[in-house]
């Protein structure tokens, strides 16, 4: 009998570890700045792989899931601040829900359409979430936006915290294993979920809507399943990123925002199950270095953009897979 | 027992009667044979039919059920199956993932995110065989969008054949194809089809096709009947000759002017 058409799954268990093993092992090397930037990465990563889902696997655009990041990171502060509730899991457990909720709601109406219409509905709700933060600044707190109180938050059920001397340090190192655990097991859920019979049904509709129906895929209610997967991995990286930032203001629920969560995907490769990981990180390590070289800093994130696409349209990862296929071949 | 009935069916285009009050039966398990001039309704007939394209009025009843409002998705768990005119695959899928994921929807597994699709040994061992049967065992690994035109149009047919239809429309499995292919195509077809007892409407241009292969023809002009029976009967028939070819006589069919 042939092999079967998937991954070597025992190859792909070492990549998987030796990545793992480098990702764990970096903080020893880089100092508490690159680690703190590294963990935004990956938070990022947590958003774009969700975000991918909808976009490399599904086939639909959206310019709204800054309204998903930015439920979570809220979600995390009202928490927070309302409920003095101060424990990471039970703000990963209430961000999740709140994220389940918004992503079903604003899912339900988006999916009915595709192509353009899809990303304006996506891209028009998200602008309803940023408004309601901007103006209701009694609840939000506005554009001060509401604190995210790092020194009061406990980890692995009040196990460990952050206070006293060293907080910081202490935080930053110990808060990067946690983020990459939950990054690791976010890896882990979307290669099940995009390898699965569910994922190999999304990638029929992205191909062809129509005969995907003819064979009786039911094609509206998995786009609408991929559209909540989608808004809770996105939420979850906003949740994660809550207090690692210290504050959420209103900027993460506007369209720039989502702007940015496009563009990491599409400067890692959105063909490509990895390409967003990769895309996230190095997109968060180009802007803050972006930010910090020139006050013209949009200006050259343009420019990467316009370079990307125009030269690698297949991104970072699809690139050097194209090259490795290259490199084999001969 | 008739396995599909249309009662009164219709389907205008504005002025454009495309399926004007159409009364079809199709017995269970006939090759039956679609053919008509351009226009003539045939597509737009199993366009209703497999509920692509609303009825206007009129009913379907298949299997004694009445499913005139049913979707496409119900209609598929009915058991009824299409092809397309124009290659309708997954093109960014291997050729065994198009089949396999056909056949997991069959058995309702496509809701399942949890499990890794190339781990089911049940679902890939049927896959494998329906690739074989049709021929394209040795693509199983490529995407459908590297095939052949003829191979493509073999694996539009194979998708439809892996939900195991009770009804299997077929439009135009062999336009497109060299005249060699052809044959191998409708042999192919036949053979899955007849094998498995399985009824089959098929929509075809080239009348040596449909006089080999056919139990019963169907002629439509003008988006109704005009004429239907045997293979015999319609190379007989000097209206059906008329309609298809613009020259009637004993022997229309055959003769090469």
């Amino acid at each position: 009998m042939p092999a079967t058409t998937g991954p070597s799954l025992p190859r792909l268990l070492v990549v998987a570890a030796l990545a793992a093993a480098v990702l764990a092992l970096l903080p020893m090397g880089i100092g508490l700045y690159q680690t703190e930037l590294l963990i935004y990465g990956l938070t990022f990563a947590i958003a774009a792989l969700g975000f991918n889902l909808l976009l490399g696997y599904t086939g639909l655009l959206s310019f709204g899931h800054s309204a998903y990041f930015g439920m979570g990171a809220y979600t995390v502060a009202f928490i927070m601040r309302d409920l003095h509730i101060y424990s990471m899991e039970l703000c990963i457990l209430g961000g999740l829900v709140a994220s389940f909720l918004l992503s079903a709601l604003f899912g339900y109406v988006c999916v009915r359409h595709t192509r353009i219409f899809f990303s304006i509905l996506a891209l028009a709700l998200s602008q309803v979430l940023w408004s309601l933060a901007f103006k209701f600044f009694w609840v939000t707190g506005g554009t001060d936006g509401i604190r995210v109180p790092r020194n009061q938050l406990t980890l692995l059920a009040g196990f460990l915290d952050f206070k006293g001397a060293g907080a910081y340090q202490k935080f930053v190192y110990t808060y990067y294993y946690y983020v990459l655990v939950l990054f690791l097991i976010a890896v882990a859920v979307m290669w099940v979920i995009v390898h699965s019979p569910f994922g190999k049904a999304l990638q029929a509709i992205r191909d062809n809507e129509t005969r995907a129906g003819f064979i009786g895929v039911p094609v509206r209610r998995y786009r609408w399943m991929a559209f909540v997967i989608s808004g809770m991995f996105t939420g979850l990286a906003g949740i994660l990123w809550a207090p690692l930032n210290g504050l959420t203001t209103p900027d993460i629920l506007y369209w720039p925002f989502s702007g940015e969560i496009v563009f990491m995907t599409v400067l890692g490769g959105f063909r490509t199950f990895t390409g967003p990981i990769v895309g996230a990180i190095a997109f968060n390590y180009l802007k803050v270095y972006a930010v910090a070289s020139s006050q013209y800093w949009q200006l050259v994130l343009g420019l990467v953009l316009v370079v990307m696409v125009m030269v690698l349209p297949t991104g970072i990862v699809g690139t050097i897979a194209h090259l490795l296929g290259k490199l084999r071949r001969r | 027992m008739a396995i599909l009935q249309t009662i009164d069916l219709k389907r205008y285009f504005g002025e454009t009667r495309a399926v004007d009050n159409v009364n079809l039966s199709i017995e269970q398990g006939e090759f039956v044979s679609l053919v008509g001039p351009n226009g003539a309704g045939k597509t737009s007939l199993i366009n209703v039919i497999s509920a692509l394209l609303p009825a206007e009025s009129g009913r379907i009843i298949f299997r004694g059920e009445d499913i005139t409002r049913t979707s496409t998705t119900e209609r598929v768990r009915a058991g009824i199956a299409r092809s397309f005119q124009l290659v309708n695959v997954f093109d960014n899928l291997t050729t065994f993932d198009n089949v396999a994921l056909a056949i997991f929807s069959r058995q309702g597994k496509t809701a399942n995110l949890g499990s890794l699709a190339h781990l089911d040994e049940d679902v890939n061992r049927e896959a494998d065989g329906i690739l074989d049967q049709f021929g394209l065992g040795a693509k199983r690994d490529g995407n459908a969008r590297d095939l052949a035109q003829g191979e493509r149009k073999l694996l539009d047919v194979a998708l439809a054949y892996a939900l195991k239809p009770k009804l299997l429309f077929l439009d135009e499995p062999t336009s497109g194809v060299s005249t060699r292919d052809k044959g191998q195509i409708m042999d192919t077809i036949a053979s899955v089809v007849r094998g498995e007892g399985i009824t089959a409407v098929i929509v075809e241009h080239d009348m040596d096709v449909v006089f080999t292969y056919s139990d019963r023809i169907v002629v439509m002009a003008q988006g109704a009947i005009l004429a239907q029976g045997t293979p015999d009967e319609i190379r007989r028939n000097e209206q059906v000759a008329m309609v298809l070819l613009g020259s009637s006589g004993p022997d229309a069919f055959t003769r090469k002017d």
